[in-house]
């Protein structure tokens, strides 16, 4: 028998033996139990060591809110830490592991730090390390040489490195009712709304249902109150219209009583069931929310309250009737309330000696002193615990006279033996889901406690029903009536129905003394986690970090992984009596999501990898056969350089725009935005989105646009092709066809509904291959069909229709390369079979296909503008297209396209820039006037794009350069000390190569 | 949060692409009077309250929707279509579509 295993009782199954292992030692426990109550039962008091001062610390809590055991579970290579011990179901195999100690949990080297207590005091790191450099050892600098020493003394568990390989999972459900607690109101809840029809979630996050009635001793209707609750639970799964969620916490309420969960799967067991994920990731749409989310328990704050051993009063009352484990055998309670009383009797019942209730209080109710007698246990009314007594356990406590209504202490110190101390210092509300949903908490004075708002101060769209110990109502009576009305008004019920279930519970009172704290001589926690005592809350108040915002993050209270739910009311009272304020003039912290830990696995579900979209083009498998290296632009791939064995990229692409311009070569187009603009006023409405007209041009030729923004500055460039009298192709570039589309979308939908013009973005319904150079001609003639390509059939910016190898073609003759060229546009699942169609054609005479590099080789030697300078900051004019503004009509833009800015004299202007020295220039790279290492010029313009030219035989750019225009034919720099790279260019016309464009127009 | 496309019906937030305010007067094409394009090009109401927006049922059927929410509460008010596609809802209600 373990140590501490009661003979009887509790809800574990003591048939069943578990093995597991603690920091590598071999321990058992029953099934049902948690890592904390089995460690427990083993007689184990010491689970952790504190944040900052290395403190000893055992189990303060029995649930999701414990401060200080915090162990890491390993599984295999995964290492998952800082997991509440309190929510570790214990499972054969379990492997976990204590945290922050070195080298071992027992024999701690920083345990030192405790010894300089006052060094390490509110604000620490801050007073020393941020700031100027005031002699060696205050300075950022100095921080960034300790940062690793302490992060590694000053933490948490140490996260794992190997991959997660479980699996997670994703799931939307959507219900009438979504009932979040499963006590005795969250019971009656969902019973109530199932009854009335209602389809309800009933969420539970511990692995069984019934909360408090689990490990009170109380009775409902003449049971145990876990024997009703698993009745309840059990009567709920045999309806269709009820979804039992254990195990399940639900950690954020957003708009629209939207609510997200955390389903904890298969991590209490061995290893998962088959097609088990581990967590299940619950987004649920409810209509009506109830909350019946219980309450916590609130610590005391006095002198050596971290002991191991000091635990909360309820919490020693669910290991006593839960688990069959008694946390210490002599027992000594610390209160400022009735409800200790109750711990106590059942503590005693289980078999532990109560040695003395202390009580805070001058006088106790006669119920309370029966309750007292009942326990056998010494009650001292008007006194307080001043101290704590033993090492990695507790071994005795020390108690003195106490007034409180001044918090004197008076009399001498009496040393009482005890190896275990409860405390409670009343409840608070666990109203964090109703604070997310965007009311403020109100403090009831009575209670002592931030209670849930009122129904009217709810947001529309977040409305939820509270009931039970959530909305103030602590006793079991109170949460069933609360519970059932919850349900039925949930669920649009009106019914009266039958006599609720008859509880028989302990007297007492929920109004517990207005008493947070006992100043005593040594350290009293507020935060336990991160070590913030009371002595930091004051020093906090002087040095004016007075706003509890303020406090919270001077202090770091509350801002642990337990988010302060034990702590924040006792930080908030001492700030307060600091400030000689009552509380709610000191107001509270809102709190947002998540209410506990969120596993990320979880977040991303199904979802990781490599999440961005491919875009293929209808050839990219010709591509990738044919040696392309592929280069991913935006979400489209597209080929690079189709590169020869031993090429480099420069090569490659020299090689590819050298036989463009000698013969011929072909590239992919597909990418191109394609946008159907149709109806009656397809053409005006081109005339108000482009600068320039469209409503002359004639049906079947194309036309180069410019669109401008709203606010004057260039959107975007293409061609546009007149079908029909009424039916236009416009083409975008490829990284800006979604944002035309829903630009012209945009305009036609709000701004001018009155056009009738449809848009239909067709972007993947065509292939399109451009092929240029002088050889183009000949190779399109040799494989069409249907319709001439000279120029008469097929002027420059003409269209024609035809057929390659027996698929309907259209053809525009336009140039982007500046060589005769043709856009050839089949319907997307013929592009490889035109495309490899016109290779055919063009082996005899040369033709190579090429990728982005020679592309864009080609457009920098004819000076075309891309995205590279059409970067939202420039204007039509600063690229020179301002001969494409019309003046015979507004069309977007135009009003705003003259303002004093956008037609200043400095403006960067549109240049090519040729390298003097021979070498690459650097895209990027900043031009200066000249080059003085003493004396930095300032930048006067950078380049946008860069490429060896094969037509000139230089090195040359784009770029845009202040006044440019003015400067063609002077010289300056290029600066660039990143790459190292300096160098004197010439600034020249845009326009490098055939600036008359007399091998495309033939 | 949830917007009620009168095409689709209600569907989550992440559908839809916000298009700004949608008090915003643009001015007569021709104008040249730009303290009513700057007003129109820069300046957006931010009220807190009802908010008279303009969304793009981006992810769905494309249209763009008037939509009052309240930016205190992100209530929804009302959904309509920003140009005449009231007749083609009204069939899809009257068919039972919505």
């Amino acid at each position: 028998m373990s140590p501490r295993r009661t003979d009887a009782g509790g809800r574990i199954d003591r048939l069943r033996t578990i093995r597991f292992t603690f920091d590598g030692a071999a321990y058992t426990g029953h099934a049902g139990d948690t890592l904390a109550s089995a460690l427990l039962a083993n007689g184990v008091t010491l689970f952790g060591r504190s944040f900052k001062y290395h403190r000893p610390r055992g189990v303060l809590t029995s649930g999701v809110e414990e401060p200080n055991a915090l162990v890491t579970v390993l599984r295999g290579e995964v290492r998952e830490p800082n997991i509440a011990a309190t929510m570790v179901e214990i499972y054969d195999g379990l492997t976990a592991v204590s945290q922050n100690r070195f080298p071992s949990l027992a024999w701690d080297i920083s345990a030192a730090n405790q010894l300089g207590g006052k060094l390490l005091s509110a604000g620490f790191y801050y007073k020393t390390f941020m700031g100027p450099a005031i002699g060696p050892l205050k300075s950022t600098r100095f921080w960034m040489f300790c940062e690793h020493f302490i992060r590694r003394a000053a933490g948490l568990g140490r996260a794992g490195t190997a991959a997660d390989t479980a699996r997670y999972e994703r799931m939307n459900a959507f219900c009438d009712v979504l009932v979040v607690g499963s006590g005795p109101a969250g019971l009656m809840a969902a019973r109530a709304a199932a009854d009335q029809g209602a389809r309800v979630i009933l969420s539970e996050l511990e692995p069984r249902f019934g909360g408090s009635a689990n490990w009170s001793a109380e009775t409902i209707d003449g049971m145990p109150g876990a024997d009703w609750a698993a009745r309840a639970a059990g009567q709920l799964e045999g309806y269709d219209n009820v979804r039992l969620l254990p195990r399940t916490t639900v950690w954020g309420y957003y708009d629209g009583n939207t609510l997200a969960a955390l389903e904890r799967v298969t991590d209490h067991k061995e290893r998962p069931g088959k097609g088990e994920p581990r967590h299940r990731y619950w987004i649920i749409r409810a209509k009506s929310v109830v909350l019946a989310t219980g309450s916590f328990e609130r610590p005391l704050v006095f002198p050596g309250n971290d002991r191991p051993g000091v635990m909360l009063a309820h919490a020693a009352e669910r290991y006593a009737n839960e688990y069959g484990v008694l946390p210490g055998h002599r027992i000594a309670l610390f209160t400022n309330n009735d409800s200790a009383y109750r711990s106590a009797l059942a503590l005693k019942k289980a078999g532990a000696a109560i040695v003395a209730i202390v009580d805070v209080r001058p006088e106790l109710s006669s119920e309370m002193r029966e309750l007292a007698d009942e326990a056998e246990a010494k009650s001292l009314a008007g006194h307080a615990v001043v101290a704590t007594e033993g090492g990695k356990a507790l071994s005795g406590i020390k108690v003195q006279r106490f007034d409180m209504v001044n918090g004197a202490l008076a009399g001498d110190q009496r040393s009482i033996q005890a190896d275990c101390l409860l405390m409670s210092g009343g409840w608070s509300p666990t109203i964090h889901l109703a604070s997310q949903a965007g009311a403020k908490a109100e403090w009831n004075a009575a209670r002592q406690a931030f209670l849930p708002p009122k129904p009217t101060q709810q947001w529309p769209t977040r409305r939820w029903i509270g009931a039970g110990a959530f909305t103030g109502s602590f006793s079991t009576a109170e949460a069933i009536a609360e519970g059932r009305a919850a349900g039925l008004s949930a669920a649009g019920g009106t019914g009266t129905p039958a006599a609720l279930p008859v509880v028989e519970a302990a007297p007492g009172d929920p109004d517990p003394a207005p008493v947070f704290e006992i100043r005593a001589d040594g350290k009293s926690f507020v935060d336990f986690q991160h070590d913030v005592t009371a002595e930091d809350v004051r020093l906090a108040h002087r040095e004016g970090f007075i706003s509890v915002e303020h406090l919270k993050r001077y202090t770091t209270l509350g801002m642990a992984t337990d988010q302060g739910k034990s702590s924040n009311i006792p930080g908030l009272a001492i700030m307060a009596e600091a400030l000689g304020k009552p509380i709610p003039e000191v107001g509270t912290t809102r709190f947002r999501p998540p209410f506990s830990a969120v596993s990320i696995g979880s977040l991303a579900a199904e979802r990781f990898g490599d999440l961005k979209a491919e875009r293929l083009t209808p050839m990219h498998d010709w591509h990738v056969a044919n040696g392309a290296t592929m280069y991913s632009a935006g979400l489209w791939y597209r080929p690079m350089i189709y590169g020869h064995p031993g090429e480099t990229i420069e090569q490659a692409y020299v090689r590819e725009a050298r036989a463009t311009r000698e013969s011929a070569g072909i590239v992919d187009v597909s990418t191109l935005g394609k946008i159907a603009v149709q109806g009656p006023d397809a053409a005006g409405f081109l005339d108000r989105v482009y600068t320039n007209m469209f409503s002359t041009l004639a049906v079947g030729k194309a036309r180069y646009g410019l669109m401008l923004r709203e606010d004057g500055l260039a959107f975007d460039d293409g061609t546009t092709w007149r079908l029909g009298e009424q039916d236009f192709l416009m083409t975008t570039t490829t990284a800006n066809a979604g944002k035309v589309m829903q630009h012209l979308e945009y305009f036609l939908d709000v701004i001018w509904p009155e056009l009738k013009v449809h848009v239909t973005s067709v972007t993947d319904q065509w292939a399109g291959a451009a092929i240029g150079g002088p050889k183009a001609r000949a190779i399109l003639a040799a494989c069409i069909t249907g319709t001439a390509v000279d120029n008469a059939a097929l002027p420059f910016m003409g269209i024609v229709h035809g057929k390659i190898s027996g698929v309907p073609v259209m053809i525009c003759r336009l140039s982007f390369s500046g060589e005769m060229a043709f856009e050839v546009y089949s319907g997307a699942g013929y592009g490889t079979h035109v495309w490899e169609a016109l290779i055919d054609a063009g082996k005899p005479f040369g033709l190579v296909a090429y990728g982005l590099e020679a592309l864009g080789t080609m457009r920098i030697e004819k000076g075309h503008v891309t995205g590279a300078e059409i970067d939202g900051r420039t204007t039509a004019r600063d690229l020179h297209l301002d001969w494409m503004l019309s003046k015979k009509k507004p069309f977007i833009g135009s009003a705003m396209m003259d303002r004093e800015g956008l037609i200043a004299p400095s403006r960067l202007e549109l240049v090519g820039l040729i390298s003097l020295d021979n070498q690459p220039l650097s895209g990027g790279a900043h031009i200066v006037e000249a080059l003085d290492q003493a004396n930095p010029h300032d930048s006067i313009g950078h380049i946008t794009a860069c490429c060896y030219s094969p037509a000139l035989g230089k090195y040359i750019a784009l770029a845009l350069v202040k006044d440019g225009k003015a400067r063609r034919g002077t010289r300056a720099h290029i600066s660039d000390p990143l790459r190292n790279r300096f160098g004197p260019v010439e600034i020249v016309s845009n326009h490098f190569f055939d600036p008359d464009g007399s091998r495309m127009h033939g | 949060m949830l917007i009620t496309c009168p095409y689709c019906g209600p569907r989550d937030v992440i559908e839809f692409t916000y298009q700004g305010d949608g008090n915003r007067e643009r001015p007569q094409p021709a104008s040249q009077d730009l303290d009513a394009w700057n007003a129109y090009v820069y300046d957006r109401l931010n009220p807190a309250g009802d908010h008279n927006e303009i969304w793009q049922h981006s992810g769905g059927c494309r249209a763009h929707l008037r939509v009052v929410r309240n930016t205190l509460t992100h209530e929804i008010s009302s959904v309509a279509f920003t140009r005449g596609h009231h007749k083609v809802a009204a069939r899809h209600k009257a068919e039972g579509k919505i």
